[in-house]
């Protein structure tokens, strides 16, 4: 049995496809067998973060309507074992993925896999809501913005009430992840820190990864953030997927980093 | 940042984030009672409001109505602001 992880947020652009790239490949790095599942139908773009847009031959819609088993909607990843991506349909009906058919789907997966990482689309309607519905677990990205905040709330709402385990009376375990994290604005007092966010919100912290020049370019060359090890935000990627795996990590990249007098001057 | 705005925080008097966190912290107090307020207080509200303004002159935010869990018991709150 599978565990099935959401990646969610409500707003938009927050970080929830570079996060469910860099945590299937975490997972599956660390040795699990792990698939990474678009639930963004008509604007698929895990595919080009996870470098394997040119490998797409069939989609989750197609698995859902019997036009390609699962086997072959499967994309394995070129340079990670244990990891395998189902891209989402460009259609652009919305309503293409069921709720009976997203069950099918999950169900099978749960017997190869351990687990499983549903990418969200943005919003509250029937995209998000079937990517989080069959949801165990859950990872909430947010930014240190207000709009992302009170999304993210919302989303939490959503999991508490509409998911399925909710409506068996169940907790859906949340996961607060802290996304494009500038801890010298931070120390400005210009953005929202940490301890603020997890106050307002009231849900375990999985992470904080900073604001990284490493994360556009891991998406230019499609390769999961996590990968550049040398990189802030992969290590922080890294130490997320430990934390979700039972480690006790430290967070690191909280503080803003020390900068000569002249550069604090002169700015930098 | 600049020469200036290097000492800016000592007399700026709130810092923005600490405004931002005010105000999530309300509206999402506010949005998260909503949410777990019985469906059927939208409409209670108003027709609390069309009884009450047979009497007296009230506009629809001057009334608020509310359910607040207190323990193993629910209050219902009604607040109406009356004119002079
Ligand atoms: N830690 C970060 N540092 C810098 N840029 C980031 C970081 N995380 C995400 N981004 C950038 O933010 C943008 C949005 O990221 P991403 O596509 O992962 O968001 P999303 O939540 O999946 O968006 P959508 O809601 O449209 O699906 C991308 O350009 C990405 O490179
Ligand atoms: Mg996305």
């Amino acid at each position: 049995m599978a565990k099935i992880i959401v990646v969610t947020s409500g707003k938009g652009g927050v970080g929830k496809t570079t996060t469910s790239a860099a945590v299937a490949t975490g997972l599956a790095v660390a040795g699990h067998k792990t698939a990474v599942l678009d639930f963004d139908v008509g604007l698929r773009n895990l595919d080009l973060i996870m470098g394997c847009e040119r490998r797409v031959v069939y989609d989750f819609v197609n698995v859902i309507n019997g036009e390609a088993t699962l086997k072959q909607a499967l994309i394995k990843d070129k340079r990670t074992d244990n990891l395998y991506i189902l891209p989402a349909s460009q259609t652009r009906d919305k309503d293409a993925l069921s709720k009976e058919g997203v069950e099918r789907v999950l169900n099978e997966l749960s017997e190869l896999f351990d687990f499983i990482i549903c990418d969200s689309p943005a919003g509250i309607e029937h995209g998000a809501q079937m990517a989080l519905y069959f949801a165990d677990e859950a990872i909430v990205v947010t930014n240190p913005e207000v709009s992302s905040v009170r999304d993210s709330d919302r989303i939490i709402g959503i999991l508490q009430s509409k998911s399925r385990k909710a409506e068996r009376g169940e907790p859906v375990k949340e996961h607060l992840l802290l996304t494009r994290y500038n801890p010298s604005r931070v120390a400005q007092g210009e953005m929202l820190s940490v301890q603020d966010v997890e106050e307002i919100l009231a849900i375990d912290l999985l992470g904080v990864i900073p604001e990284s020049q490493s994360v556009l370019k891991a998406s230019n060359q499609g390769v999961p953030v996590i990968l550049d090890d040398e990189s802030d935000a992969g290590m922080a990627y890294s130490d997320a997927v430990a934390r979700l795996l039972g480690e006790n990590r430290p967070h690191r990249f909280l503080e803003a980093q020390k900068k000569g007098f002249l550069k604090r001057v002169f700015g930098g | 940042m600049g020469l200036f705005s290097y000492f800016k925080n000592e007399d700026d008097p709130k810092l923005s984030a600490q405004i931002a966190k005010e105000r999530l912290q309300i509206v999402v107090a506010h949005e998260r009672k909503q949410r777990t307020a019985p469906e059927y207080l939208p409409a209670l509200q108003r027709e609390l409001l069309a009884v009450i303004a047979k009497y007296v002159q009230i506009e629809e935010d001057d009334i608020q109505v509310q359910i607040d869990q207190q323990g193993n018991l629910s209050v219902l709150e009604l607040n109406v602001t009356l004119p002079h």
